[in-house]
């Protein structure tokens, strides 16, 4: 093979995403020779296959691809920055500013407010600066909140080895997940129909769950990592948990889209938001991106129940109101399909879709008791 | 309008197999199911009872509102939902199977004209050649195609007309029947078959609290029943084989086949006090075999088609030796030997004692509020601060109390409340208090007697002191010598003194009645509104300064020396009287104190059989391929419409029309445009 025939190859010619493929990869083997023995055969292939999934992601994904990079950075910085004394975190100033998992998760709360205001500002005054602005603030919001998350991850196993566990087993934890994934997924979105014009939209209820967050933090510190309790000590809690939160993100954006269509359809911002069916198509394929993975997520929670509970099903109001939310969005899907119904029907039921899943996901454990209630108010 | 049944028949069909349908029912089956959450299900009757009252409880018992999942109703709902999707597969499903393997090569060219995505080029090549490279093209971009030479009004044409996607029908399929099958399984696995039995008066429900050999056959189900879910209670060292279903207010039986014999439960904590792993080391017995197991929490134990779940824990039976402590004036009764689940007669068969559990360790968080990190500092900075760094919880004081137990007292009448008694006294404020709290139902929280310990950590001395302090006999001495203690020196009368000496009698006297209730209601009828605090600050000074005499003078009767006053023994005298007071609201004239125990712990394990699993989770599998097909798998047609005349027709549709499409046919386009002017 020539040097030539290297430029048009498909893998060759992208030196970097093989170069980031393979510290993708060198990290699995490292975490796999060095763990493997703490981690059950479900766990190791769950390795594998997050594995697989970022490196795919990452080559579709160049903007993945640098956030990855700089997720492992920063949160391999801070780890090896600990010396695995949890006391450097009031110590070390990059740890105490930066890099420690609260003060990181901080900086992502900080940056998607003012990403917000820079959409905001863009639409607004019709600023490509601005939003440009905004898309930046947005990906370094995700870059310290991922990090955060690492860095969390290896703060609980030195609080205790055996109280060690993925971040995203309390109502705090998976906050700071809804609020990545919902950042990712539009921000995919952002790229893919090339417009910045929803940020506006869709950073609202991003700032809204920062907004919880942190008064869930402030006041009933609802950020302590604590051990988990039997039921939750499942290899399912890693893949059931994160394909939920894919699926709330998906109808969270979808619902913000609405509303824009909605304001749009009446002549409100017609003029710089995005062509109604540019909207209604961005609508469809979040929900449909959403209810696949809920979909999944729902069998995953059954499989799991089943497991821990006895019973794949038991009308538990967390499962029910799953299962709500689910009935829901495969109505939106059909009635999609019904002839005639377009637009203000659809948009509408997005935007009520949303309530119906803050509920599922929030209100459930505010006002209803069951076997879920592990993040209560 | 036609009225024959064929044609009413045919119209039903329709409408049940139709879209709009299919949206109202699933809307329908969402609303329904959050009745349910918001009214808890399966509780005792009696709960409801109690909330809704004669009227209602009735009503929605009637309405099934207690168990809206099983209600024939919300059946019935889900009955449409199987028949409908049912119909709609079966009305979809042929002309979609013709279509996954059409390749509608027949389009007509005035139909493919019509397509909202078309285009129309010319090439210079031949047909031959430009139909070669229209089908490599389509190959490359994963279309199945097919050519047909025509010959027709419109001249001499070839058509190939290509097809991908075919994913998608088959999704609908997929999803569409798996909707049927997680029904049917779930159908299967739930009770109604159990409930049909009893509803035709094979079986009836017991009451399960009576030993199993009372329960007669017609509660009992047979050992290869298909389908169960129940719970197997057994205490560390026994063995059992037959499980309670709970059904209605009642159980049925199930036997098993095989045995299970506990060896041993396990609790492990976290440091923090959390349980950390529950476990029960079983043997499974079935025949000669043994074989040894351990179930735990999302470890369940699989044999013989029976499924085997850690689910709960209970008291095995701990055994446990009580000092009753009668508040009136006989403290001194014997001990009693019982355990956990058993009952016992006292205070001459005027109360019944029902011991309902043992802990043999409480871990209470004792962090005082102010060492919590959650401090009243309400510097904006300082709260930032704390929210910085890392997310390890704030240092906490756990400690463990000790053993408690709970027990219910039931009078005459048949009324019973119910108390949990602690066994070793518990620290609050420095001070030591053995704690019993009651409730009068449990919907209630409980409600603390705090009977403060002495010097040797005992109650005796709040006993002593609780009797001389409401004693009538001694009323008058205590009252004078508080009286003397209280005005002493030249310039006080003996007028005075043996005033207050008669105002202390009253207070006692009427404390004796009824503890500081009664002094608030004679308060609040004699005194004028504004002067009530001050008032009751009178009456708490001269009862504290008689409960210090009548303390002084128990020791006196047990020639024990006078005791100092310090603030320690204000204390006590000053906790003593609230105790005093609360006694009077215990609902009991005796407290019950734990000697010594000897715990023996059980676990409750769930048993299942459910034959309907593997159907809902082969329905599960259909369900995501199904859906992934749907929404991911776009059924695309790309026509190329090659006419002798050099002229090309281009044409594209999908089955959803999505922007994706305009994306793919313009890249179309350019792409075979480009493909046909190309002459090299
Ligand atoms: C829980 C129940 C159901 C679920 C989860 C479900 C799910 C779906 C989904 C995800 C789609 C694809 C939508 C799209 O491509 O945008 C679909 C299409 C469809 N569904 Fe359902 N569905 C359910 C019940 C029903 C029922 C009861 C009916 C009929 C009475 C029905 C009839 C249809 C039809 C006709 C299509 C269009 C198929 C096509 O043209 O390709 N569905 N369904």
């Amino acid at each position: 093979m020539t040097l030539s025939d290297a430029k048009h190859h498909p893998v060759l010619n992208r030196p970097l995403d093989c170069f980031a493929i393979m510290l993708l990869a060198a990290g699995a083997l490292f975490a796999f020779t060095r763990y493997a023995s703490f981690m059950d055969s479900y766990e190791q292939v769950i390795l594998l296959a997050v594995t697989l999934i970022f490196a795919t992601l990452a080559w579709k994904w160049r903007g993945l691809r640098n956030l990855f990079v700089g997720v492992a950075v920063l949160a391999l910085s801070g780890i090896s920055l600990y010396h695995a004394d949890l006391a450097r975190a009031e110590q070390n100033f990059f740890l105490k500013y930066f890099l420690a998992s609260q003060t990181a998760i901080g900086w992502m709360c900080a940056l998607f407010v003012f990403a917000t205001f820079a959409y905001w500002l863009g639409l607004l005054a019709k600023s490509e600066f601005a939003e440009k602005t905004g898309s930046a603030l947005t990906w370094a919001a995700v870059l310290m909140g991922a990090t955060g998350m690492c860095v969390r991850w290896y703060e609980s196993y030195l609080i205790g080895a055996d109280i060690g566990h993925i971040p995203i087993s309390n109502l705090y934890e998976v906050f700071v997940l809804f609020c990545l994934i919902t950042a990712l997924l539009y921000l995919h979105y952002e790229k893919r129909y090339a417009t910045r014009k929803l940020g506006a939209f869709v950073l609202l209820v991003i700032a809204a769950a920062v907004g919880f967050t942190l008064w869930y933090s402030f006041t009933r510190e609802a950020q302590e990592i604590q051990p988990l309790v039997p039921a939750l000590q499942s290899y399912w809690m890693k893949i059931h948990v994160p394909a939920n939160f894919i699926g709330y993100g998906a109808f969270s954006l979808a619902a913000m889209v609405g509303v824009a269509w909605l304001l749009a359809a009446r002549g409100t911002l017609a003029s710089r938001l995005p062509p109604l069916v540019v909207m209604e198509d961005l609508m469809y394929k979040a929900i449909a991106i959403g209810f696949a993975f809920f979909t999944l997520a729902t069998i995953l929670g059954a499989l799991w129940a089943a497991e821990a509970w006895g019973t794949y099903w038991q009308w538990d109001p967390k499962e029910t109101w799953a299962l709500i939310v689910w009935l829901n969005y495969a109505a939106w899907l059909h009635l999609r399909l019904t002839k005639g119904l377009r637009g203000a029907v659809l948009a509408w039921w997005a935007v009520i879709g949303l309530l119906v899943t803050t509920f599922a996901f929030l209100g459930v454990n505010m006002f209803l008791s069951g076997l879920h209630s592990y993040g209560t108010l | 309008m036609s009225r024959t049944p064929a044609a009413f028949s045919r119209r039903l069909y329709e409408l049940l197999s139709s879209m709009r349908f299919a949206v109202s029912l699933l809307t329908v089956l969402a609303i329904a199911s959050v009745i349910g959450t918001v009214l808890k299900q399966n509780e005792p009757y009696n709960n409801y009872l109690a909330q809704f009252g004669q009227f209602w409880f009735p009503v929605f018992k009637a309405l099934g509102l207690y168990a809206v999942y099983h209600s024939a109703w919300f059946l019935l709902i889900l009955a449409f939902l199987v028949t409908s999707t049912s119909l709609c597969i079966m009305r979809q499903a042929p002309g979609m199977l013709k279509e996954m393997r059409s390749f509608r090569v027949n389009a007509r060219e005035a139909s493919l004209r019509q397509f909202a995505h078309h285009h129309i080029a010319h090439t210079a090549l031949t047909t031959v050649d430009a139909a070669a490279r229209a089908r490599d093209y389509l190959a490359t971009q994963g279309y199945a195609f097919r050519i047909r030479a025509r010959d027709d009004a419109q001249g001499r044409s070839l058509l190939i007309a290509g097809r991908a996607g075919t994913g998608n029908r088959l999704g609908y399929l997929f999803a569409h029947s798996a909707i049927v099958l997680i029904c049917i399984g779930g159908l299967l696995d739930g009770d109604l078959p159990l409930k049909a039995e009893m509803l035709l008066g094979a079986k009836k429900a017991a009451d399960i609290n009576l030993p199993f050999n009372q329960i007669g056959a017609e509660s009992r189900l047979d050992t290869d029943h298909w389908s169960y879910r129940g719970n197997l209670f057994l205490p560390e060292g026994k063995r059992g084989n037959i499980a309670v279903i709970n059904v209605d207010d009642g159980g049925l039986l199930q036997p098993l086949p095989f045995t299970v014999e506990l060896k041993r439960f396990n609790v492990d904590f976290y440091s923090t006090g959390m349980p950390k792993r529950f476990a029960s080391d079983i043997v499974i017995i079935d025949g000669d075999k043994r074989i040894e197991r351990t179930v735990e929490v999302n470890k369940p134990v699989e044999y013989r088609g029976v499924t085997l779940y850690q689910a709960s824990f209970d008291d095995g039976g701990s055994k446990l030796k009580l000092q009753p402590w009668y508040f009136s004036a006989n403290p001194a009764a014997k001990p009693i030997d019982t355990e956990v689940g058993a009952a016992t007669s006292m205070d001459g068969n005027k109360l019944r004692a029902e011991i309902t559990g043992f802990r043999a360790f409480n871990v209470e968080d004792m962090t005082s509020p102010d060492v919590s990190k959650n401090t009243a500092d309400k510097n904006s900075l300082a709260i930032l601060n704390r929210q910085l760094g890392n997310a390890s919880p704030a240092q906490r004081t756990l400690k463990n109390v000790g053993p408690s137990f709970s027990y219910k007292l039931r009078n005459d009448t048949g009324q019973a409340r119910e108390y949990n008694n602690y066994m070793l006294p518990i620290t609050q404020d420095g001070r030591q208090f053995f704690m019993s709290g009651m409730r009068e139902s449990p919907a209630d929280d409980f409600r603390y007697l705090r009977i403060p310990a002495d010097t040797d950590g005992k109650p005796d001395t709040w006993f002593a002191l609780r009797a001389e302090m409401l004693s009538d006999k001694d009323r008058a001495l205590i009252a004078r010598r508080f009286a003397i203690a209280a005005m002493h020196g030249p310039d006080i009368s003996e007028t005075m003194r043996t005033r207050l000496s008669l105002t202390a009698e009253r207070t006692l006297q009427m404390f004796a009645a009824g503890g500081f209730d009664s002094i608030g209601t004679f308060i609040n009828g004699t005194v004028p509104a504004e002067e009530r605090e001050k008032a009751a600050d009178v009456f708490v000074r001269v009862l504290q300064g008689c409960a210090w005499e009548a303390l002084q003078l128990t020791r006196q009767n047990q020639h024990q020396k006078p005791l100092d006053m310090d603030s320690a023994h204000a204390d006590f005298v000053r906790d003593s009287i609230n105790a005093i007071s609360d006694s009077f609201r215990y609902g009991a004239p005796v407290w019950l104190a734990l000697d010594s125990f000897d715990q023996v712990q059980a676990s409750v394990l769930q048993v299942t059989r459910s034959p309907g699993r593997n159907i809902v989770y082969l329905g599960c599998a259909l369900l995501v391929a199904g859906v992934c097909f749907m929404l991911y798998v776009r059924e695309r047609r790309l026509f190329v419409l090659l006419k002798d005349s050099g002229e090309v027709l281009i044409a594209y549709a999908s089955n959803r029309r999505t922007l994706d499409d305009e994306r793919e046919f313009s890249r179309h386009r350019d792409a075979l445009t480009r493909l046909f002017e190309d002459d090299a």
